[in-house]
């Protein structure tokens, strides 16, 4: 029986190191495909922002911290601004940290929304960050982030 | 097709902030749910919903398969005409579906 070190392209290849190379393999392919492909969080709110700086405040996020059912969590997003038609709130987005896709919802306001305020339900593939950003009429960005422990996960459930 | 359920009141003073409220009755498909054989199930979403208030659009949004099933919105808007406040809802295939009340403000 041959118990040496394995040759491969002429160079030799460890028991241990061909153990790490398969686990690595199985682990990649074990992986759904979503979860390779979606982007970040922070890349899927500077595609939002373009780049521009977000800072924090001015934003409040309401999210219940314990879900029970990730399939419809309730919550409200709220801007300070005067909303006038010099100084309001053009967009808020609603980002996530580990669904499928990072983006949740834009909603797009005016001076005719009359306060910067939106309440939707939405989904949580699991316990998360959720983020909510606002844009500012003056080009400047906004954020709040908010976490939540989510017990029956949405998504995840298969039909068969 | 869908039911839709949308809350405006009837009659508010000019000036006041009112808040509006809509729903509509729809599976918001994601996609990413496997079947009973075994394939995903397409993905079937609203994908755009849009407030207009006198023929102006005051408010819309963007969709994603993580807004839930049945989605709801309410948000605010500033009463200053009386005239029709009509919701619009567009799906994945671009067909929409409308629900419209009127706002009488004194």
């Amino acid at each position: 029986m041959h118990e040496g070190p394995l040759r491969v392209h002429g160079r030799l290849v460890g028991r241990r190191q061909l153990l790490r190379a398969g686990m690595t393999g199985l682990l990649v392919t074990s992986l759904p495909r979503w979860a390779i492909a979606r982007p970040s969080l922070d890349e899927a709110i500077r595609a939002f922002t373009r780049g521009a700086d977000v800072l924090d405040g001015r934003v409040r996020l309401d999210l219940p911290p314990l879900v029970e059912n990730g399939n419809a969590v309730g919550i409200t997003v709220a801007a300070e601004s005067p909303m006038t038609a010099g100084d309001h709130v053009r967009r808020i987005a609603v980002f996530n940290e580990k669904n499928p896709e990072a983006n949740v919802a834009v909603f797009h306001l005016g001076p005719r929304s009359g306060r910067a305020a939106v309440s939707t339900r939405i989904r949580l593939a699991s316990s998360q960050v959720v983020v909510a950003v606002a844009e500012m009429s003056d080009g400047s960005f906004w954020s709040s982030r908010a976490s939540a422990i989510v017990t029956l996960a949405a998504c995840i459930e298969d039909l068969s | 097709m869908a039911r839709a359920l949308i809350n405006v009141p009837k009659t508010v003073k000019r000036g006041e902030i009112v808040e509006v409220r809509a729903m509509i009755a729809h599976p918001m498909e994601t996609g990413y749910r496997v079947g009973p054989n075994g394939s995903n199930i397409p993905r079937d979403i609203i994908r755009r919903f849009a407030c207009t208030y006198g023929g102006e659009e005051v408010f819309w949004a963007d969709l994603h398969p993580a807004v839930s099933a049945n989605p709801f919105f309410a948000f605010t808007l500033v009463a200053s005409t009386s005239g029709t406040i009509k919701f619009t809802w567009t799906d994945d295939v671009g067909k929409t579906q409308t629900a419209s009340a009127e706002i009488t403000v004194s």
